[in-house]
C-alpha cells in the first residue's frame, strides 16, 4: 500500500464494499451468461473494482459521472440499484431504462449515473457540460469523466481537455489505464509513456497513481474533486490497472504477451485490500464476510427479479424518442 | 407598448422591419431574459470577440455576462459535448456551429448523443439544446462551407430540423426550438442574413411542426423552405401574371414536416413540387414526394416533380455556383413539367 495518509475505517471498509460488491456482481455476470439464461455481449471490468469505489467513497448522489461501454464497475461503485443495473443488461421493462439503452448505456439520474457511452472518448466532453451546469448554477458538484487508455488518442478527449482547462470546470477525468485498447497494447498506440503527460498540453494536473491501490487511489481521488469542488478547476487522472478478461468475454487473449495476465490476477486487488483490512486491523474477518454474504444474497435477489421480469412493449418504440409520443 | 389599442400596436408593428440577424438576436435576448437556465455557447459569440462572425450573438455577453455567454476554442465535439452534458443537467443551452459544414466534426455528439439519450435513457434524462447553424451557397464559399446538410439530420431519431426563410418565422421559431425539451437543429440561411423582412411580433411562438402557405393558388403545390422560398416566391408570382396560381408551402419544420397542410394542398391543387437547395438525391424532397404520391396517388394528374442541386460538391467559380443554385427558371421549369397534358 501507497506511503499516504489513511482514511478512516469508515470509508476505508466502504471503499472495499463497493469493490468486493463489482467483484462478486462479475462473477455472477459470467456465470449466468455462460450458464445460457442470459445472452449478452459483456465487457467485464474485473481487476479494475478499486478505481471508481475510491473515487465514489469521495462523491454523493448529487455529484455526475458519465462512464463508457465498460462501465458496470463505475455504475455498481456510484450505487446504481442492482435490480435495475441486471434488469437492464438482460433487456427488460423493469431495468433502469426500460431495457432501451442496455449494458453500453445505462443510465441513473438519481445516483448521478447520467450517461453510458458506447463511442470511445465521448464520455469527456459531455462530462464537461455537466460541470458547466453546475459551475454556471454556482452549484458544489462535480463531474467525473470515465474513460479508458485508448480514449486519450481520440480528438474529444484532446478538446474536452482544453475546454475544461480554459473555464476551469469542476471535472475530473479519469483515465482507467488498462494497458489495451481493445486489442492493442498502449505502446504500440500512444506516443506517451504515461497518459497522464497529456495534461501538461492543457495547462491542468496529470497525475499517475496506482489504481489498484486503495489508499494511493483515493488520495489522489480526494485531492481531485476537493480541487474541482472548490473552484480549482479539472485535473486528469491516469489510474493503472489490468482487466482480466481481455476486451469483451469471450476473448482468447491471443494478442496477449504470455503471462501478462495471469501476473496481474495474480496481484487481484481486491482479495489483496481484503487481506490489508484484516491484517491492518481495519476490518474483522467476519465482518468481511457477512458484507460479502449480504451482497450475494442482493445479487440472487436482482438475479431473480431480472428473470422473472417481461420484455418491453413493442410500443415503447414510439415512447422516449420525442417528449411527445410518435403516433402510431 | 401594451399601454397602445390594439389596432395601433398592429399597424406599428407591421410596418416594422428587421433582418434574420436581428431577429434571431432579438428572440435569443428574449429567451435569455425570460429563463435563467438558457446559455449560448460557440466560437466568437461574445462580445470580447464581436458577437459572433456575423454578429448575430451581438450584445448577449454584455448583457447577460460571461458565466452564459461564452466564446469556445474551436472545438466542435467540445462545444456540442459540453451543451448536451449542460442540457441533460437542466440548462437550455443555444450552441453555435458557425458553419453547417461544420457539425459533420461533431456529428458523433449530435447523432450518437444529443439524438437518442432520451430514448436511451428510456426518458429518464432529455435534451433540451438549440445547435444554430448556417449555411448556405452564392457567397463564393466553394466546397466546405455552403452546403446543405438537413436530410442527414432528418433521417435520425430525436432531433427536430428546423430551417426559417424570413425574420418573423427566425423569432418565432428560436423560442420554440429554446422551449422544446428535445434538440433542434436550427438552419440559418447566411446569404439571406441581411434581408430585411416583417418584424416578428415580440413573444409570438412559431410552432415546430406547422408549415405556412407563403403564397395561396389552386393550381400547383410548391413545397420549400430556407433559402429556397424567395426563389419560389418569385416564381410563383411570374406565373401568376401567366394566369397559374401556385401554392406556395414553407414547411419551417423539416423534421417533423406538416404532412397534414402539404397533403390538404396537394389533394386541392392535384400537383406537386418540392424544392430545396440541397443536393436532389435522396434529400428531403424524396421523402416529401413519396408521401404524398402514397396518400394521393390516384388523384394526382402529373408526376411529382424534384428541384434541388445537382450531384456534386458546391462549386467555387461564380458561374458554376449560378449553374448550380436552383433558381427561378428551374423552379418555373418543373412547375410546368406538372401542368403538361398527361
Amino acid at each position: 500500500m501507497a506511503n499516504t495518509p489513511v482514511p478512516t475505517k469508515e470509508i476505508l471498509v466502504d471503499i472495499y464494499r463497493r469493490a468486493t460488491l463489482i467483484k462478486q456482481n462479475d462473477e455472477r455476470f459470467r456465470s449466468v451468461i455462460k450458464s445460457g439464461k442470459l445472452a449478452m455481449v459483456f465487457y467485464s471490468p474485473r481487476g479494475q473494482e478499486i478505481i471508481p469505489s475510491a473515487i465514489s467513497a469521495n462523491l454523493t448522489d448529487a455529484d455526475y459521472i458519465v462512464t463508457i461501454y465498460r462501465g458496470v464497475h463505475d455504475m455498481l461503485a456510484k450505487g446504481i440499484p442492482l435490480k435495475l443495473l441486471w434488469a437492464e443488461f438482460a433487456g427488460r421493462a423493469t431495468g433502469a431504462c426500460k431495457g432501451k439503452g442496455g449494458p453500453m448505456h445505462v443510465t441513473h439520474p438519481a445516483t448521478g449515473i447520467m450517461v453510458t457511452t458506447g463511442i470511445v472518448g465521448a464520455s469527456l466532453p459531455i462530462a464537461n457540460g455537466l460541470a458547466l451546469a453546475a459551475q454556471v448554477r454556482s452549484e458544489k458538484r462535480v463531474a467525473i469523466a470515465y474513460f479508458g487508455d485508448g480514449a486519450s488518442n481520440i480528438g474529444a478527449f484532446h478538446e474536452a481537455l482544453n475546454m475544461a482547462s480554459i473555464w476551469k470546470l469542476p471535472v475530473v477525468f479519469v483515465c482507467q489505464n488498462n494497458k489495451y485498447g481493445e486489442h492493442t497494447k498502449l505502446a504500440y498506440s500512444t506516443a506517451v509513456p504515461n497518459i497522464a503527460l497529456r495534461a501538461v498540453a492543457y495547462g491542468m494536473p496529470g497525475v499517475t497513481v496506482d489504481g489498484n491501490d486503495p489508499l494511493a487511489m483515493y488520495a489522489v481521488a480526494n485531492e481531485a474533486i476537493e480541487r474541482a469542488r472548490s473552484g480549482g478547476g479539472p485535473t486528469l487522472i491516469e489510474a493503472n490497472t489490468f482487466r482480466f478478461f481481455g476486451h469483451v468475454l469471450g476473448d482468447n487473449d491471443a494478442y496477449m504477451d504470455k503471462g501478462e495476465k495471469a501476473a496481474a490476477m495474480a496481484r487481484d486487488p481486491v482479495p489483496s485490500f481484503r487481506a490489508w483490512l484484516i491484517a491492518a486491523g481495519y476490518a474483522k474477518e467476519a465482518e468481511l464476510s457477512a458484507m460479502e454474504m449480504a451482497i450475494e444474497r442482493e445479487i440472487d435477489e436482482a438475479v431473480e427479479f431480472t428473470l422473472a421480469s417481461p420484455y418491453p412493449d413493442p410500443a415503447e418504440l414510439r415512447r422516449d424518442v420525442y417528449e411527445k409520443e410518435l403516433s402510431a | 407598448m401594451s399601454a397602445l389599442p390594439a389596432s395601433e400596436k398592429t399597424v406599428e408593428q407591421t410596418a416594422a422591419k428587421m433582418n434574420v440577424i436581428q431577429a434571431i438576436n432579438l428572440a435569443l435576448d428574449d429567451a435569455m431574459a425570460g429563463d435563467p437556465n438558457v446559455i449560448v455557447i460557440g466560437e466568437d459569440v461574445a462580445d470580447r470577440e464581436q458577437g459572433g462572425v456575423c454578429g448575430v450573438t451581438k450584445g448577449l455577453s454584455t448583457k447577460y455576462g460571461a458565466l452564459r455567454v461564452r466564446s469556445t476554442p474551436i472545438s466542435e465535439q467540445a462545444i456540442v459535448g459540453a451543451a448536451i452534458g449542460a442540457a441533460i443537467a437542466g440548462l437550455r443551452p443555444v450552441a453555435e456551429i458557425m458553419l453547417m459544414n461544420f457539425t459533420t466534426v461533431a456529428m458523433d455528439m449530435i447523432v450518437n448523443h444529443a439524438a437518442k439519450l432520451r430514448f436511451m435513457s428510456g426518458g429518464q434524462t432529455h435534451v433540451p439544446l438549440v445547435i444554430r447553424t448556417m449555411t448556405g451557397a452564392g457567397l463564393g464559399s466553394g466546397g466546405q462551407h455552403a452546403d446543405y446538410l438537413e436530410a442527414w439530420f432528418a433521417h435520425v431519431a430525436g432531433i427536430k430540423v428546423v430551417a426559417p426563410s424570413n425574420p418573423a418565422d427566425a423569432y418565432g421559431l428560436m423560442l420554440s426550438c429554446v422551449e422544446d425539451p428535445d434538440p433542434c437543429l436550427y438552419i440559418e440561411h447566411m446569404p439571406s442574413y441581411w434581408t430585411p423582412g416583417v418584424a416578428p411580433q415580440r413573444g409570438t411562438r412559431v410552432p415546430l411542426g406547422k408549415a405556412r402557405i407563403a403564397r395561396a393558388g389552386s393550381d400547383v403545390t410548391v413545397v420549400t423552405y430556407s433559402g429556397m422560398v424567395g426563389p419560389c416566391l418569385a416564381a410563383a408570382e411570374s406565373l401568376a401574371k401567366r394566369g397559374t396560381g401556385v401554392e406556395l408551402i414553407d414547411l419551417r419544420t423539416i423534421s417533423p414536416w406538416d404532412e397534414e397542410t402539404v397533403l390538404d394542398s396537394v389533394a386541392k391543387t392535384k400537383r406537386a413540387v418540392v424544392v430545396h437547395e440541397a443536393a436532389r438525391r435522396f434529400g428531403v424532397g424524396a421523402e416529401i414526394a413519396a408521401t404524398i404520391g402514397k396518400a394521393l396517388f390516384g388523384s394526382l394528374r402529373a408526376p411529382i416533380q424534384r428541384v434541388g442541386s445537382p450531384d456534386c460538391p458546391v462549386p467555387f467559380s461564380k458561374q458554376l455556383e449560378a449553374a448550380f443554385l436552383p433558381d427561378e427558371t428551374r423552379i418555373i421549369s418543373a412547375i410546368m413539367k406538372t401542368l403538361e397534358p398527361a
